[in-house]
């Protein structure tokens, strides 16, 4: 297994505050780590990092072995990155978006066509390509944020709360899109939904306060809680004074 | 180069995709020919030029292209869509410019629909044709100017109101600094700061291009003045980038 992400001390403080405190993980080609954490633990921070668009404090990433602060356009070309809510310019067609993002990617021509028709077949949008982004549903902008994140096939994604705003089914197809895809590819997942960490990641890492609390595979996880449940075991290490909190310490 | 150009088309798309082109180019000639045939007094000169047309032009681009400005950057960052476009393998400096190119290529747009002046002016009289174009090089060089300030000021914030009006509030400054109450007044209280006011207005030197003369020093002082506020706008981009 060769690492496609490593992260090495990356910490971004925002003043005096602490949003990621020195974290340090890699995740391997055939890996969906399902990264967790409550509001405001630094994941999204820690993946807006990994993607470029924040400049670490101290630390850095490499994404296939580039620096994301020394190289970073070589990092973001091996990269698919959904930001967080999906965002998308309100009135661009679907078809129109996915093409500009395909160009900026180096994709011309027939290529380019092709591109921008595999990401849409992939993500069910041939239905609404030449819709305007902003008469879509919520869980359609959502695909299409996914679509260019898929576009250039990269080797490493990272998708922050990809099935956020979904209903049911969307979510079960997406699970299933991140599930094929995961053998060829390192993924990053940010998640609140917990059964979705059983359903699609190989390993969970759940931070709290900008730090790794704990870092396994999701069996491993929930059985650190007597109940089993991987939402206790959460609930236990990043808010350690509930009632869980003890009974993790009594099953440890 | 490919990725500006990229960045400028797209741009160009969501102004023809939304009302912003129409409103402006019809507002900034409604506004131009009010100017130059009432207020100028076009008729009342009896002189076969667009000097009135071009003298309201700065006060006009003043208003109107921080309007265009204003949602460059304010509006990526209230969208979020700062964060997808910035983490495509563009850099921001290609961000930068494409963004400026398309603002500029809509607002030289603009004044080439200015064409019924001179086409006017040519029926009736018989004008320096020569000074005509000097004129319209200055006016898009003018513009330019002021859309690197305006997306400059975009850059700051997320409010497009706060970034409109920091946009004219900025330009007007180097807007005024070629009057003579201003720099009258400067040179009895700063005399250093009246020196370095007459150096930096973009107005002054536009108005030399509407008398004909199109000098190089005036063309390197355009593209400097261009090049520094796109240089600022990127550090503004990549410095807000972090918080």
């Amino acid at each position: 297994m060769t690492a496609l992400v490593e992260i090495e001390g990356l910490t971004k403080r925002f003043g005096s505050f602490t949003a990621v405190d020195r974290l340090s993980f890699t995740v391997a080609r055939g890996e969906v780590l399902g990264f967790l954490g409550p509001n405001g633990a630094g994941k999204s921070t820690t993946m807006r990092m990994l993607a470029g668009f924040m400049e670490p404090t101290e630390g850095t990433a490499r994404i296939m072995g580039h620096d994301v602060r020394r190289d970073g356009l070589a990092a973001r070309r091996e990269l698919g990155f959904l930001p967080e809510g999906a965002p998308t310019y309100p009135e661009m067609t679907v078809s129109g978006f996915l093409s500009f993002a395909a160009a900026v990617r180096g994709y011309s021509g027939r290529e380019r066509a092709v591109r921008v028709s595999a990401a849409m077949d992939l993500t069910g949008l041939e239905g609404v390509r030449l819709q305007p982004v902003e008469t879509l549903s919520k869980g359609f902008k959502r695909r299409v944020g996914l679509a260019q994140a898929l576009l250039h096939n990269p080797p490493v994604l990272i998708l922050d709360e990809p099935t956020d705003g979904l209903d049911p089914n969307q979510k079960h197809e997406v699970r299933i899109l991140i599930s094929r895809m995961a053998p060829h590819k390192a993924i990053i997942v940010s998640t609140h939904i917990l059964e979705e960490v059983d359903a699609v990641c190989t390993r969970a890492i759940i931070i709290a306060a900008g730090r790794i609390v704990a870092d396994a595979t999701p069996a491993a996880l929930a059985k650190m809680h007597p109940s089993g449940k991987l939402d206790e075991v959460f609930r236990a290490l990043t808010h350690p004074t509930s009632t869980s909190a003890a009974a993790t310490r009594a099953a440890a | 180069m490919r990725g500006i150009l990229l960045v400028a088309k797209r741009e160009l798309g969501s102004y023809v995709a939304t009302p912003v082109a129409a409103v402006f180019i019809v507002i900034f000639l409604v506004i131009q020919g009010l100017l130059t045939f009432n207020l100028g007094g076009f008729f009342g000169r009896n002189q076969a030029d667009l000097v009135a047309f071009f003298n309201f032009i700065p006060w006009v681009f003043l208003l109107l292209v921080p309007a265009i400005t204003m949602r460059l950057w304010a509006e990526e960052r209230r969208l979020g869509t700062i964060e997808m476009l910035l983490t495509l393998p563009l850099t921001q400096a290609q961000a930068v410019l494409g963004k400026f190119l398309a603002a500029w290529v809509f607002c030289i747009a603009a004044l080439l629909l200015t064409f019924p002046f001179v086409i006017t002016v040519n029926y009736l009289g018989s004008p320096d044709n020569g000074a005509i174009l000097a004129g319209y090089v200055g006016a898009a060089l003018l513009a330019g100017s002021f859309l690197a300030i305006g997306s400059a000021m975009s850059a700051l914030t997320r409010n497009q109101v706060i970034a409109f009006v920091l946009g004219v509030a900025v330009c007007f400054l180097f807007a005024v600094t070629s009057y003579p109450v201003v720099t009258a007044f400067l040179s009895s209280a700063v005399p250093e700061l009246a020196v370095l006011a007459r150096r930096v207005s973009v107005v002054a030197r536009f108005q030399g291009f509407v008398r004909g003369v199109i000098s190089l020093r005036a063309l390197v002082f355009f593209a400097s003045f261009i090049g520094f506020w796109l240089y600022l706008n990127t550090i503004f981009v990549k410095a807000r980038q972090t918080d």
